[in-house]
């Protein structure tokens, strides 16, 4: 197996509000091509994680390196905005415009400065990839949580993003809409490998899309491997106590 | 003797009214839509204070807002000179001091509500500053029309300002309100009761349209 290329990079990583310390990781390396999820508790500062990846949170130590870019906060406006062109982020409750479905996910390219012909095409690959090309026309607010959802990732993948941060993207949805979801995220991977972090609660669903997963308890790293060995072969006894479905602190 | 002698001087007060709130509102509106949407997108020091201060204003009494226009504008006033009192401009004027404020706070709330909940999505989807800001006021767009009819629903059913500045003088400055007022004074129960009732639906209609604003349909 060739080594992975680190995409984003997290080193040194600590997030206090309020002189309270919600995350604290020493390194963590997301790459090419690969899914990797974060596991915990909640309150185990996973979804901090995500938002500082995505430089919605300033770093209160440390910091997250992403191509030529470092994020310690203090990014030049026009850093942070090539940053955030790099990623997608997809959150746990779908927000979408007021506006068509297709309006929804045209919107991640307009606002980049692309339409057109090619724009469009790429707009109805995905919506038909996530099922929705016949409701391409419908109105966002009169879809399903899972449609939504669905929506939100063909906004999220439109662009090809080099980083995808997935929030509990399925946290609430019923089995059809989660392996749409999950075969289309497979999908993206194979087809342009961009690095995947996906949040969740459902260690199903880790073992399924993930290469490797992290358990992350009060703002620590406990663990980070390749999934099967962290599941079948713990080396923490929280990820044991975890994975077996037991509350860890 | 009825204040309301014929039909085309309650079609005249009707259409005063009319003229008076809806000039007042559209002035108000050209200062209230953006203040308002620059209120509810900024967070600066000082801004939980302005944001006090406009909705104490936006509960002004009337009477207030009428005496304070009518200080401005009686002859010996400051701005006596200009002859405006007892005319429907001074009227228009009490009116866009009482709904200014409210289309400022109505507007500043619903943005500050749809900014919580979109320009993180549209920053993340890529969007400068200025395009989720825009991105921002699209999605309020439907609460600020509302914002707008509720200042209008509002500058049609007062009384007290523009019975101060206005004086009810017959076929100049009587509106619906003030006449249902001289009327009920005088005894004329029904032909107030007529007044309030056409008052009525065009409230009940300014409601609706507020109604098919907020939930889309329509």
């Amino acid at each position: 197996m060739t080594p992975r290329e680190e995409v984003m990079t997290a080193v040194g990583l600590k997030k206090s509000y309020g002189g309270r310390l919600v995350l604290d990781v020493e390194r963590l390396d997301v790459r090419r091509g690969e899914v990797l999820a974060v596991l915990g508790p909640s309150g185990a500062g996973k979804t901090t994680l995500l938002r500082l990846l995505a430089t919605l949170e300033e770093p209160s130590a440390g910091e997250v390196r992403f191509g030529d870019l470092v994020w310690a906060g203090g990014l030049s406006p026009a850093d942070l905005l090539h940053w955030r062109r790099r990623l997608s982020f997809v959150p746990q409750n779908p927000v979408l415009f007021t506006g068509t479905v297709r309006f929804n996910v045209e919107m991640a390219l307009a606002l980049r400065g692309r339409d057109g012909p090619a724009a469009s095409a790429d707009v109805e690959a995905l919506l038909d990839r996530v099922g929705l090309l016949p409701l391409a026309e419908a109105r966002a607010g009169s879809l399903s949580t899972g449609e939504a959802q669905r929506v939100c990732l063909a906004r999220a993948l439109v662009t090809r993003p080099d980083v995808l941060l997935f929030d509990e993207p399925t946290a609430s949805l019923d089995p059809a809409n989660v392996a749409i979801i999950e075969e289309t995220l497979r999908e993206a991977v194979r087809c342009w490998r961009p690095a995947v972090v996906i949040v969740t609660h459902n260690l199903f669903q880790a073992r399924r899309v993930a290469d490797r997963a992290a358990l992350l308890v009060a703002g620590k790293l406990v663990e980070v491997g390749e999934t099967g060995h962290l599941f079948d072969r713990p080396s923490d006894p929280r990820t044991a106590a975890f994975v077996r479905g037991e509350m860890v602190y | 003797m009825s204040a309301v002698s014929s039909w085309s001087e309650l079609g005249g007060i009707i259409l005063l009214s009319l003229a008076v709130s809806g000039t007042a509102v559209l002035l108000a509106s050209a200062v209230g839509v953006p203040l308002g949407s620059l209120l509810g997108l900024s967070r600066f020091r000082g801004r939980p204070l302005l944001v006090r201060a406009t909705y104490t204003l936006m509960g002004l009494p009337p009477t207030v807002a009428g005496l304070a226009v009518y200080m401005l504008l009686r002859a010996p006033g400051p701005l006596g000179g200009l002859g405006l009192i007892f005319t429907p401009t001074a009227m228009v004027i009490a009116q866009w001091v009482l709904v200014t404020p409210i289309i400022i706070g109505l507007v500043a709330a619903a943005v500050e509500d749809k900014d919580r909940r979109f320009r993180e999505t549209a920053v993340l989807l890529g969007a400068t500053p200025w395009q989720a800001r825009l991105l921002v006021l699209r999605e309020a767009r439907p609460a600020v029309f509302a914002a707008v009819v509720a200042g209008l629903g509002r500058a049609m059913a007062e009384v007290g300002a523009v019975m101060l500045v206005g004086g009810n003088i017959r076929w100049q400055t009587r509106v619906m309100t003030t006449a249902i007022l001289l009327e009920t004074r005088r005894g004329n129960f029904g032909d107030a009761l007529v007044l309030g009732g056409v008052l009525l639906v065009i409230g009940f209609l300014l409601n609706s349209a507020i109604h098919r604003l907020q939930t889309g349909e329509g």
